[in-house]
């Protein structure tokens, strides 16, 4: 070593692509405020162990890990390898990524029940049309029946999914999944047969002495994850449409910029839409800007954070912050009077970092509470009192902002959102065939669906915005969910402008529908609307899921649900990209069935790689191989 | 150099950064000496080895024992001083915590403790090497990145891999190429 001491620091333009991000990490290093960046180097380096996947804690004869240089041991004290420690590992996070989605939806399912009984008057169906389709899928009888006679079938039937017990395949997988795939599913014992079961099976596999074949375990990951895309997560975003609108195209702006300087802000962050959507509505309400008006504030200005964002913007164009790592920035302007959470990729710094400002941290859900917060449980049955409680929390809050301390950066970007699967097909006319037919003749060369999370593991934005514009570049329409949809938001690329990137397929398209190249729809649940596509599309082709010249990409993913996300990707025969390295190169073995053997008998497969130029390219170069297979021109 | 002389040497290429060995450390340097308890004690115990991480390599960093120290040289009360094994050590009783080492430590393995005020640092856990034991770093390092002995014994152990054993092992390659990720550092 050198005698110099390490001295790591974060530089703003490094770190971030979004300038409104560079702005405040500088604010934030000025004020001598820790971020998410500085706790990443505090970690420096992160456990070997971890990264490879080697590490099991899953019973106190350990811990134990497998030296992944071969000089220590080689099998955990019960002899689990490498091999078996690293599929159990994967197995959990995708159970976990499963639980969450699914958990999301049961609290949905729950609101659909109360509005079918008259138990809530602060919800209603919002689009019966959609209600009356998912009850045929469903097989529950519509004629001559009311509303919520019909919401009420809807909301027990799928309550029953979760824990049903008898051994028949998922209900709306089997409604809405291609044959094909089903087929293919049944065949290697993947069909998913309750979603709690299958969540409660990955424990039960992973814990000591179950099961020790990596190729068993992972195969119930795919049975897992199809679970969640094909069920949970689509209960989730069916029954989202018809309590609160399925989203049309829709005009809102997006970035820290949309912070006002004289409004009381709120921000919403999280991802269930269920008090956040109410809570955007009631703020609106003349009565509350009376309010505002009373503490000195021109009105309340709710603004969006993370998924829960994409919920709200989707149906009620709200203005909206952004993706996971501004969520310590939005605080970090000083401007935010209370910042209402509900659950998921909420960062417990959160409340540490609200004492440093005026903002109030409040929490909503019996199964998030983050010490430091206020806890203010949310009721779906008393939804418009509570919502208005947390709006006056945050009225009164307004005088406490400290102005000599605000910076609101001025950066914010226009966009349209709105695209669900009803949205598309409308834009093409009602029918899928302008779509298939540009395809088919190599207007655009294929369609990829890109999703999830910041990661401070690389440059904010950077992967995101780097791969999308490569794809679009050549005539390849991009899709997706999540965090990509706010950093694709906010660097441009869902303006109408952004045809100008797109290949000369894609933008003649583009112009002749008035879309840009890159579609939003919706919050990380909603990947489940992209199955929906390419279900359709498989079906309307006579050819499967893995046939067609799409693919999917993670480029900064971190969360356990982008595990289960990517993996029903892939089970469901769609070639994956993951950006940063899954902890699973300890195993040789469950790296090479990911990565290779498992195309053989899904037709997906993961395939990784940090650079997201190279990435790009490989995935182009994926789509023309299936394109040559059609027989499409290349 | 004495060849007799006990080293301890770091294998970057080993070191996953799971920091074992700066948690044995504080346990070493601990009342109860268990980690169970450890945890528990005031002051709480510091660990006198740090694993950083330097152009995508992982490695534990700690007092060299240097053959002609700085720091002994630079102390003003005589605290440090060398053991016949050649061990850089501090007397407790005389340090007066001046910070005098702390500065001109080649590689910054010396701090103050914010509690009791005194310099520490690796003591090369001298009473288990007395006992014949291994240092408690080296004996927590699990991919034997961390290894002990004379430079002749250590040169003995360094043997390249056998080709079999490294078809079968993962390459230290792939773990620095996980830790470069963090691209922007």
């Amino acid at each position: 070593m050198e005698g110099e001491k390490v001295v790591l620091k974060i530089q703003p333009q490094k770190v971030s692509l979004n300038p409104a991000a560079q702005e405040l990490i500088e604010k934030a290093q000025k004020e001598g405020v820790e971020t998410a960046w500085d706790r990443y180097l505090a970690q420096q380096p992160q456990c070997g162990f971890g990264l490879l996947g080697v590490c099991c804690r899953n019973c106190v004869l350990g811990p134990c890990r497998i030296d992944p240089f071969g000089n220590g041991p080689k099998k955990g004290v019960c002899g689990a390898d490498a091999d078996t420690i690293v599929a159990r590992n994967l197995l959990r996070m995708i159970a976990a990524g499963t639980a969450a989605h699914s958990d999301h939806a049961r609290d949905i399912v729950h609101v659909l029940e109360l509005v079918a009984e008259g138990k809530t008057k602060s919800y209603s169906i919002k689009d019966v049309e959609k209600l009356l389709t998912v009850a045929k899928i469903l097989g529950i009888p519509i004629d001559g029946r009311d509303t919520s006679e019909i919401a009420r079938d809807v909301a027990h039937v799928l309550a029953h999914e979760f824990g049903k017990h008898d051994e028949e395949p998922l209900r709306l997988l089997m409604a809405l999944a291609p044959k094909r795939r089903k087929e293919l599913w049944q065949k290697f014992g993947v069909m998913p047969r309750a979603i709690d079961r299958e969540v409660n099976e990955s424990m039960h596999r992973t814990t000591m002495g179950v099961d020790a074949d990596p190729v068993n375990l992972l195969l119930h990951g795919a049975r897992t994850s199809l679970a969640d895309g094909w069920s949970g997560s689509m209960m989730a975003t069916l029954l989202s449409d018809i309590l609160f609108g399925t989203p049309k195209p829709i005009e809102y702006v997006i970035n820290l910029g949309v912070l006002k300087d004289d409004y009381v802000n709120i921000v919403v962050h999280g991802h269930n839409p269920i008090l956040s959507i109410k809570i955007a509505e009631v703020a609106m309400s003349p009565e509350m800007t009376e309010l505002a008006k009373k503490y000195g504030a021109k009105g309340v200005n709710v603004a969006g954070m993370c998924c829960t964002g994409n919920e709200v913007l989707m149906r009620l164009g709200i203005p909206t912050i952004g993706n996971t790592l501004l969520q310590e920035l939005a605080i970090l302007t000083g401007a935010v009077e209370a910042m209402i959470v509900d659950y998921q990729c909420i960062m417990p710094a959160l409340a540490t970092l609200a004492e440093c400002y005026h903002t109030k941290l409040v929490t909503t859900e019996p199964k998030t509470k983050i010490p430091g917060a206020i806890h203010i449980e949310f009721d779906p049955a008393n939804a418009d009192e509570i919502a208005k409680k947390i709006i006056t929390l945050a009225i009164e809050n307004y005088p406490n902002r400290n102005n000599a301390r605000v910076y609101i950066p001025k950066h914010k970007s226009k966009a349209i959102a709105g695209f669900s699967v009803e949205a598309i097909l409308s834009a093409l006319g009602g029918t899928l065939d302008p779509l298939i037919n540009a395809l088919k003749d190599g207007t655009i060369k294929g369609i990829v669906g890109v999703v999830g999370c910041n990661n401070v593991k690389v440059k904010q934005d950077f992967g995101l915005i780097t791969l999308t514009e490569k794809l679009i570049e050549n005539d390849i329409l991009v899709v997706g969910t999540g965090c990509w949809a706010h950093a694709a938001a906010i660097h441009g690329l869902f303006s109408k402008e952004a045809v100008e990137k797109a290949g000369p397929g894609l933008k003649k398209v583009c112009q002749a529908l008035g879309i840009p190249p890159a579609l939003h729809m919706g919050s990380c649940v909603d990947c489940s609307r992209i199955l929906i596509v390419l279900g359709a599309l498989a079906d309307a082709l006579g050819v499967d899921i893995s046939d067609l010249p799409v693919a999917g990409s993670a480029p900064e993913w971190f969360s356990e649900k982008a595990v289960a996300i990517g993996t029903y990707f892939v089970a469901s025969g769609v070639f994956t990209h993951l950006g940063v390295v899954p902890p699973v190169l300890g195993s040789k073995k469950v790296t090479k069935i990911l990565t290779e053997d498992i195309e053989g008998v899904v037709g997906g497969k993961f395939y990784v790689e940090p650079d997201p130029l190279k990435a790009a390219e490989t995935i182009i170069s994926v789509i023309r191989e299936k394109r040559r297979k059609l027989g499409w021109p290349v | 150099m004495k060849t007799e002389k006990k080293l301890i040497i770091a294998h970057p290429g080993l070191c996953t950064g799971c920091k074992s060995c700066e948690i044995a450390c504080a346990v070493e340097h601990s009342k109860s000496k268990d980690i169970y308890f450890a945890s528990l004690e005031t002051p709480l115990p510091i660990q006198r080895i740090r694993v950083l991480l330097r152009d995508s390599y992982s490695m534990p960093v700690r007092c060299q024992h240097c053959l002609d120290p700085p720091c002994l040289a630079a102390c003003p009360t005589k605290a440090i001083f060398q053991t016949p094994e050649g061990f850089v050590l501090i007397n407790d009783s005389r340090c007066i915590g001046c910070g005098s080492c702390v500065g001109v430590c080649p590689v910054g393995a010396i701090q103050i403790h914010p509690e009791l005020k005194i310099a520490i640092k690796c003591d090369f856990c001298v009473d288990r090497v007395r006992a014949g034991l291994l240092p408690a770093c080296v004996e927590a390092c699990p991919t034997g990145a961390l290894q002990f002995g004379t430079l002749d014994e250590l040169r003995s152990k360094a043997r390249a891999p056998t080709r079999a054993k490294m078809e079968e092992t993962i390459s230290p390659k792939i773990l620095r190429e996980m830790l470069q990720t963090v691209r922007w550092v």
